[in-house]
């Protein structure tokens, strides 16, 4: 499998994923925004970070980068896309994802590890995830509030489109468990045709015991299956 | 202009020294060349009042490669790897305006570890507040936190562990400390000594604004009732460029294109120039029409006195220029070729085709005045008669009271706002004794700690000073690191009066002291004089910053119970020293006293030993007894590993409250499997370490007796009532 990471001024998780993908055995570039053309890839991910300092509003100048016409093509053509954190904001930009990411509820950063329940098993990203549906991965960000109005979550409930949704320890889905006041709990959702997946937390940080987990390393797993 | 004695006490320069000024140079100043020696001259950039006694802290052995006096001091850890790491303060801005003041301290002091070439790897940080009843607090605590966590969130350097203190000396005065840590090949270090005449200096990063214009003399003085007029010269930071001029130098630090860099950091472009051209033994001359400006007509004096951020200062060798133009295009930055070295000895400046300025090297750094302020020793604080009947005190509710207050609280309310694992290497986060970073690619991790007692210091400054660093280097052990070295801020009052120049005098002499014992020396730092409102001094601050090494992270020990069923035991004697302890400020209130007393001796051996049993693979769980005392530890044992305790006070001669909330100092708890219990009595004993075994783990209770018999849960809410409280989000 061979991935691209895209590199905005300002994503500072670039490295962390790209350490992941070559963990698993992902053959890995990196591309600069600026670039036109994508190498031959089967997956692109976009980063988390701060991409252009998060000036005007998250996401927003990333997702008018030049690289961007072309990540836009490799998904319409049903390649994999993964935005995880600043890289989801970017997707939701370019319009490939529905919704809005709003600050956090409470009006601060949060950094902390979260429960997840793993809600559709069936994508490319989260097939391993049918045999650990209950997983723990960090979360760092300042604007993960999703937001989606009423017909927009009946369709990605009805149509299994949610990737992810925050839970307790015991994968309870409630307002405790709800770091940041998203819609209906949710962590990261998928699109129509499942190759887009933007997720708020970040898996490849966590992909060693060392770590104090790896359910982040299931992902990368899954895509490799 | 004509000089007047207004505009010169303006520029905080006193008669003396203006004298001393027009002998040094041959002449009148003009206004510029005036706020080039203010810049230069005043205490935070010319260490005039602290020069002589920080010749005295030992800042040299094996380990260490780069001492004081660069942009951050490197130790040796090993595989041709080396260790860039500084403590910076930035007290005053942060009063004036939070969190600028404190988003541009972490940017300060992060340029200051990659302009030597290193990637940073983390940041701590330690905050001091005013009474958390002071009508300032909750606005300056949410600011200073936002502040940093906004700098390194964005730039993507994960802000591990710090410390955050309430105090009322701090009301009118609080203290931010921010530590960078950074990792660099041994032989692609670069320093700030320029070399070799005709060389083109060059200017990058952010454009020059009229941000910070005489900051550092700013934090050179005491605040007056208008501290708040001051806003003006609190810089303004962008994060986002910082991580572009990150990446850009480090992309040209590839090859051999600079001689020497230095930052614009205090007193900008002035000491950055003046710097790197006087430790070079040459000249600079510079064209400050090619300074890239934000705004519209500004002056050679606006340009050489703003600390508009995110801007350095290189020395290229010549012909290198197109090449790295074209990195800092890429990253979107400006670059300016502004002059040249020279072999004159001067800083000339040139504008419009004038020269503006022209100052003897010399004048602004070997001979800026050095002062010998008078000091007064030191009284230790005396103990006053106590209540008769504390030690009838219930001991669940005093550890209750403890765990609550302000400063015992467990802080994740704080951390939780800094991203504390970007980069992937976060092996222990914040919350334990030190913070331990993976070296990246590597199973070997350095250990971060950064502490500060100002009560103690306060109380005594010389037993203070030595128990700050005795802290650092048990924090360090007790996760399984050799420490190396430290970096140390010191922050105090106004060193004009006597008895603050005799707390720092004193304060670095137990500094120095502890640090040349335990051979851990000091390699950077900084010092914050004049931390003083209306008369009103901060509490003597000495933070310190300690790094240490774990070669094999196998060998990492975190404080969390793991097991029911181990056994505890207390390494070090208990004399139940109760002054100046949490027990005493929180549930009695008494502030006099003295300090527990630091034994040298002892704190060494016990912490050889304490290494000796984890490179045994002998022990559990390590926690450092400190602040609150033996039954805090252990109580943040248990919270953290959600494992109870039963324990019981050994008999001898001091009273329960004594034993369990005295703050007698070397001493660790360690949690030890049953397997293991004799083999680690038997190595205690045969090195005459003193110990007692005081109990066993166990399922969901801390239990001393029964009126002292806690629950887990009831524990932990304890601890984590009271930030939450306090910002209204229970």
């Amino acid at each position: 499998m061979k991935s691209s990471v895209i590199v905005f001024p300002g994503s500072n998780c670039d490295r962390d994923v790209a350490v992941a993908l070559e963990k698993f055995q992902i053959k890995n570039q990196m591309v600069w925004h600026d670039e036109s053309s994508l190498p031959k890839s089967d997956l692109v991910v976009l980063p988390g970070g701060f991409s252009y300092g998060d000036y005007l509003r998250t996401g927003c100048i990333a997702s008018k980068s030049r690289i961007i016409n072309d990540v836009l093509k490799h998904a319409n053509e049903g390649g994999l896309v993964l935005g995880i954190c600043n890289g989801f904001q970017i997707l939701i930009e370019t319009g490939l994802l529905p919704g809005v990411l709003l600050r956090n509820k409470k009006l601060r950063f949060l950094s902390k590890n979260v429960f997840l329940r793993v809600i559709n098993v069936s994508s490319k990203f989260c097939l391993n995830y049918n045999k650990k549906n209950i997983i723990e991965l960090p979360i760092a960000h300042n604007e993960g509030n999703y937001f989606a109005n009423d017909e927009l979550l009946k369709k990605l409930e009805d149509k299994n489109l949610i990737a992810f949704k925050y839970c307790n320890e015991k994968g309870d889905i409630n307002k405790t468990s709800n770091p940041n006041g998203s819609s209906n709990n949710i962590a990261g959702i998928l699109n129509d045709k499942k190759n887009i997946l933007g997720m708020m937390p970040h898996p490849e940080r966590l992909i060693d015991p060392l770590l104090s987990g790896e359910d982040g390393s299931i992902m990368f797993e899954s895509l490799l299956t | 202009m004509k000089i007047t004695t207004e505009i010169i006490d303006k520029h905080g320069i006193k008669p003396t020294e203006y004298k001393k000024i027009v002998n040094l140079i041959g002449k009148e100043p003009n206004l510029l060349e005036l706020g080039i020696f203010s810049a230069m001259w005043n205490e935070h950039c010319s260490y005039k009042s602290s020069k002589k006694y920080l010749k005295t802290l030992p800042t040299k052995n094996e380990k260490v490669i780069q001492g004081p006096g660069e942009n951050a001091g490197v130790v040796d850890i090993e595989d041709d790897d080396a260790l860039v790491f500084k403590i910076e303060s930035h007290n005053h801005p942060s009063y004036i305006e939070p969190y600028q003041g404190a988003a541009t301290g972490v940017g300060g002091i992060l340029r200051d570890i990659f302009t030597m070439g290193a990637r940073p790897i983390a940041t701590l940080n330690s905050i001091h507040f005013g009474n958390h009843n002071h009508p300032k607090t909750k606005n300056l605590l949410n600011g200073v936190v936002s502040g940093i966590g906004g700098y390194g969130n964005c730039i993507g350097i994960p802000t591990v562990g710090g410390e955050v203190k309430f105090d009322n000396s701090y009301n009118e005065n609080i203290l931010v400390n921010a530590m960078a840590v950074g990792l660099v090949k041994k032989n692609k270090i670069f320093y700030s000594k320029a070399k070799g005449v005709n060389q083109p200096v060059i200017y990058v990063g952010s454009k020059t604004g009229r941000d910070g214009i005489h900051g550092a003399s700013m934090a050179s003085a005491e605040f007056d009732e208008n501290a708040e007029e001051k806003k003006l010269t609190v810089q303004v930071g962008d994060p986002f460029t910082e991580k572009l001029l990150l990446e850009a130098c480090l992309e040209l630090m590839k090859d051999d294109s600079i001689i020497s860099i230095q930052d614009m950091g205090a007193a900008g472009l002035t000491s950055s120039s003046v710097e790197m051209a006087s430790k070079g033994n040459l000249g600079i001359e510079i064209n400050l029409d090619k300074i890239p400006c934000r705004e519209e007509k500004m002056t050679p004096y606006e340009m050489m006195l703003s600390e508009s951020q995110e801007r350095m200062l290189l020395i290229l060798n010549s012909g290198k220029e197109e090449n790295a133009k074209k990195i800092f295009d890429k990253w979107g930055l400006d670059f300016s070729i502004i002059g040249k070295t020279t072999n004159s000895k001067n800083l000339v400046l040139n504008f419009n085709r004038k020269e503006v300025a022209n100052l003897p090297l010399s004048s602004l750094s070997s001979d800026a005045p050095v002062y010998e302020r008078k000091w007064k020793k030191n009284l230790i604080s005396k103990k006053v008669k106590l209540p008769k009947d504390f030690k009838s005190l219930k001991i669940s509710e005093s550890l209750k009271k403890i765990l609550m207050s302000p400063n015992n609280s467990e802080k994740s309310w704080v951390w939780e706002q800094y991203d504390h694992t970007v980069m992937g290497d976060t092996i222990q986060k914040p919350g334990g004794d030190s913070s331990v970073i993976r070296i990246h690619g590597k199973n070997k991790g350095v250990a971060l700690t950064v502490d500060s007692s100002s009560h103690y210091c306060l109380a005594d400054p010389i037993t203070g000073g030595k128990q700050v660093v005795c802290e650092a280097w048990r924090n360090l052990i007790s996760v399984g690191s050799k420490p190396i070295a430290i970096t140390n801020c010191l922050n105090f009052g106004n060193p004009e009066k006597n008895e603050i120049m005799g707390q720092f005098v004193e304060t670095i002499d137990g500094i120095s002291q502890a640090c040349k014992y335990l051979d851990f020396p000091v390699v950077s730092g900084n010092v914050s004089f004049y931390n003083e409102t209306q008369n009103k001094a901060i509490s003597p601050t000495p933070t310190i910053g300690g790094v240490g090494l774990i070669k094999n992270l196998d060998y990492m020990m975190t404080l969390n119970l793991k097991e029911i069923g181990s056994y505890i035991f207390v390494v070090g004697k208990t004399l139940g020293h109760l002054w100046q302890s949490e027990f005493f400020r929180e549930i009695l209130e008494i502030k006099d006293g003295p300090p527990p007393e630091i034994n040298l001796f002892n704190e060494k051996n016990n912490g050889i030993l304490i290494q000796k049993l984890i490179s045994k693979k002998l022990v559990n769980s390590v926690h450092d007894i400190s602040s609150g005392g033996m039954l805090v530890a252990l109580s943040e044992m248990c919270i953290s590993g959600k494992i109870g305790a039963k324990i019981k006070v050994p008999r001898n001669n001091i009273s329960p409250h004594e034993y369990l909330f005295g703050e007698d100092q070397s001493r660790y708890l360690i949690e030890i499997n049953a397997k293991n219990k004799d083999e680690v009595s038997e190595i205690l004993e045969k090195s005459n370490i003193y110990y007692e075994i005081i109990g066993k783990t166990q399922k969901d209770c801390l239990y001393l007796n029964e009126e002292c018999n806690i629950k887990l849960t009831d524990l932990s809410k304890s601890n984590s009532f009271w930030f939450k409280n306090f910002f209204k989000e229970n």
